[in-house]
């Protein structure tokens, strides 16, 4: 069992511009990939993996001692390849066959990857699912934690909200949800399309805590992911992460529609300075 | 039909409740649908029973995360529900998931065909078994009798995998023997004569009409064939095969919409072809939503199954 370690926020945000090269360079040889979403997330997967959070095992991944995270917004998680392959989940040589014929390593993750625990190309079911997962494991005694990552797009799908009531009815202090809020649904701001705000005081209504944070301060970040996972509130936690949709890639950033951009292989070795 | 008449849902419910009490792995779901013989789950169990509301998307995800962490799931509710209300749910963390980490879920739907008569077509289910023989991965199990339902409920804490159950919500009497372990395996049960030239393939409530309609014909001097059909996604087709071979007239007859992907898709596919001799017709119910209230069978009869219409389609399809 491996991510016990905790790295100090100087060396989180190294990762983090590693990890965000890296999923730009994916991106530049698999344009099919999500890559404004996965940006968004980049430091929520390095947080939680090189943060001491998530208690994970890359030599038996399905490790009965490892937490359990469902990635919701499979998509946006492109982001997450490097960190597995960092991790030793799978070889970093992968990396470079991404939406090849005969990897394993799709535009949207399954949980044939090393890593993934759940089927996420349709958004909307990892609440629930790690709702049961949760509600499993207290049942069984285990003090594992499941942490869903969705973003905030996808809190448009109502079994999410079937979801949240089911948890707080069952006082799941085992769940985590992290909202990668980066306001963007595919076509335009959710503000603009079906408004999820005030979304801290929804949770709240809903019975669960709720914090937010700067989604890309990976001090603040992992303070906050922590202060959800450690505790004594009775019942489930919401950390709402606020994101840049495609943080990193100025084109990116700030276009409704960058849900649906590519970026050319000149933008990324501009953005990256070329092969690491 | 004759004999004492019994609920599918009761007898299903009180094997598991027997299994639940020794095998701590087993969880029940309900979709906040209930009966007296689930009251006694949810007093005896009350860790590993939860009443998860009127929510079937979400029963279906909880199902799937506490199966995924190694208990076996029962997920229980009204059957257009937890089929098609949560059909996105079922493909997704049941179909595509469980063939990827295997899992143990059994949803079990109450209120098979018309079963819901004055409830009309919301309540109705007509389309399920198309749906979910649509889905790879998911068993489609379809009990005629009470004995049938309970032996299904232990197959199903028995064997891993992902299947759906359509369950009448009538009392009936039983068909015929509870179902050995060979009839679960293959997936049918035979009645009436062997080597009859005359056959019915039906299945649930149906098969109750067909055992009818072949005592009919048979006092008539006609004998015939009949297999209940429990499997509608993985019946044993040579066994089937050779069972049927000397008929040259086989009719199917089932509850639900025809045409459509349903227990005559099913033959029609895949068990036609191994019969060429035989003529073959489907009877159900034709591709339209009743808003009738009536007895059951007077639904089946404006739809062409009554029994005599039924015994009709027999005798027209040997001299056709």
């Amino acid at each position: 069992m491996s991510g016990e370690k905790k790295r100090n926020p100087d060396e989180l945000r190294a990762l983090a511009a590693k990890f965000r090269a890296d999923t730009l360079r994916i991106h530049a040889a698999a344009p099919e990939t999500r890559v404004a979403s996965s940006l968004s997330a980049v430091e929520i997967y390095t947080c939680l993996f090189y943060g001491g959070l998530l208690r994970h095992n890359p030599a038996d991944p399905r490790d009965p001692a490892r937490d359990r995270l469902i990635v919701s917004k499979g998509h946006g998680s492109i982001s997450l390849y490097p960190i597995l392959a960092d991790r030793g989940f799978f070889p970093k040589e992968e990396l470079a066959r991404v939406c090849r014929p005969g990897s394993f390593l799709g535009g949207i993750p399954d949980p044939v990857i090393p890593g993934y625990e759940t089927v996420n190309g349709s958004l909307g079911h990892g609440p629930g699912v790690g709702s049961g997962m949760a509600l499993a494991l207290k049942r069984q005694g285990s003090d594992r934690r499941v942490v869903v990552v969705t973003g905030d797009g996808e809190l448009h799908e109502g079994a999410v909200w079937e979801a949240f009531l089911f948890a707080a009815q069952h006082r799941l202090d085992n769940l985590v949800l992290i909202v990668d809020d980066n306001e963007r649904c595919m076509m335009d701001n959710t503000s603009r399309v079906v408004c999820l705000a005030p979304l801290a005081d929804k949770f709240r209504a809903f019975g669960w805590s709720a914090d937010e944070v700067d989604g890309h301060d990976v001090g603040a970040l992992c303070e906050a992911l922590g202060r959800a996972m450690s505790s004594d509130f009775p019942g489930p936690r919401a950390v709402i992460a606020h994101t840049v949709k495609g943080k990193g890639a100025p084109s990116l950033e700030g276009d409704p529609l960058c849900h649906i951009r590519t970026l050319s292989p000149a933008e990324v070795e501009e953005l990256t300075g070329g092969a690491p | 039909m004759s004999g004492p008449k019994m609920r599918m849902r009761d007898s299903f419910l009180q094997a598991m409740k027997e299994r639940m009490a020794a095998e701590k792995d087993i969880f029940f779901l309900t979709a906040d649908f209930g009966s007296p013989v689930l009251d006694g789950v949810r007093k005896d169990f009350p860790d590993r029973f939860v009443n998860m509301g009127i929510s079937e998307q979400n029963t279906v995800n909880v199902a799937t995360g506490l199966a995924l962490e190694g208990f076996r799931v029962v997920a229980y509710a009204i059957a257009p529900f937890i089929t098609m209300r949560c059909l996105e749910q079922i493909r997704i963390n049941l179909a595509i998931l469980s063939q990827v980490r295997p899992m143990n879920v059994t949803l079990v739907g109450v209120g098979a065909g018309y079963s819901y008569e004055v409830s009309g077509p919301t309540h109705q289910a007509l389309e399920d078994i198309a749906l979910m023989r649509a889905l790879p991965n998911v068993g489609v199990w379809s009990p005629a009798d009470a004995a049938t339902a309970a032996a299904m409920a232990r197959q199903a804490l028995d064997e891993p995998g992902v299947r759906y159950m359509r369950l009448d919500s009538h009392p009936l009497p039983d068909v015929g023997n509870a179902p050995t372990a060979d009839e679960l395996r293959r997936g049918f049960r035979l009645g009436g004569s062997r080597g009859a030239a005359a056959a019915i393939v039906s299945t649930g409530y149906m098969s109750h009409l067909a055992a009818a309609v072949r005592d009919e014909l048979e006092a008539g001097g006609i004998p015939v064939r009949t297999v209940d059909l429990m499997n509608l996604s993985s019946p044993d087709i040579a066994a089937l095969e050779a069972a049927l071979s000397p008929c040259r007239a086989i009719l199917t007859m089932e509850e639900g919409f025809i045409g459509r992907g349903g227990m005559d898709g099913l033959l029609a596919a895949q068990l036609a072809p191994r019969l060429p001799k035989a003529k073959w017709a489907h009877a159900g119910l034709a591709p339209h939503y009743s808003f009738e209230i009536g007895p059951r069978d007077e639904l089946l009869a404006a739809n062409g199954l009554s029994r005599s219409a039924l015994a009709e389609r027999v005798i027209d399809l040997i001299n056709a």
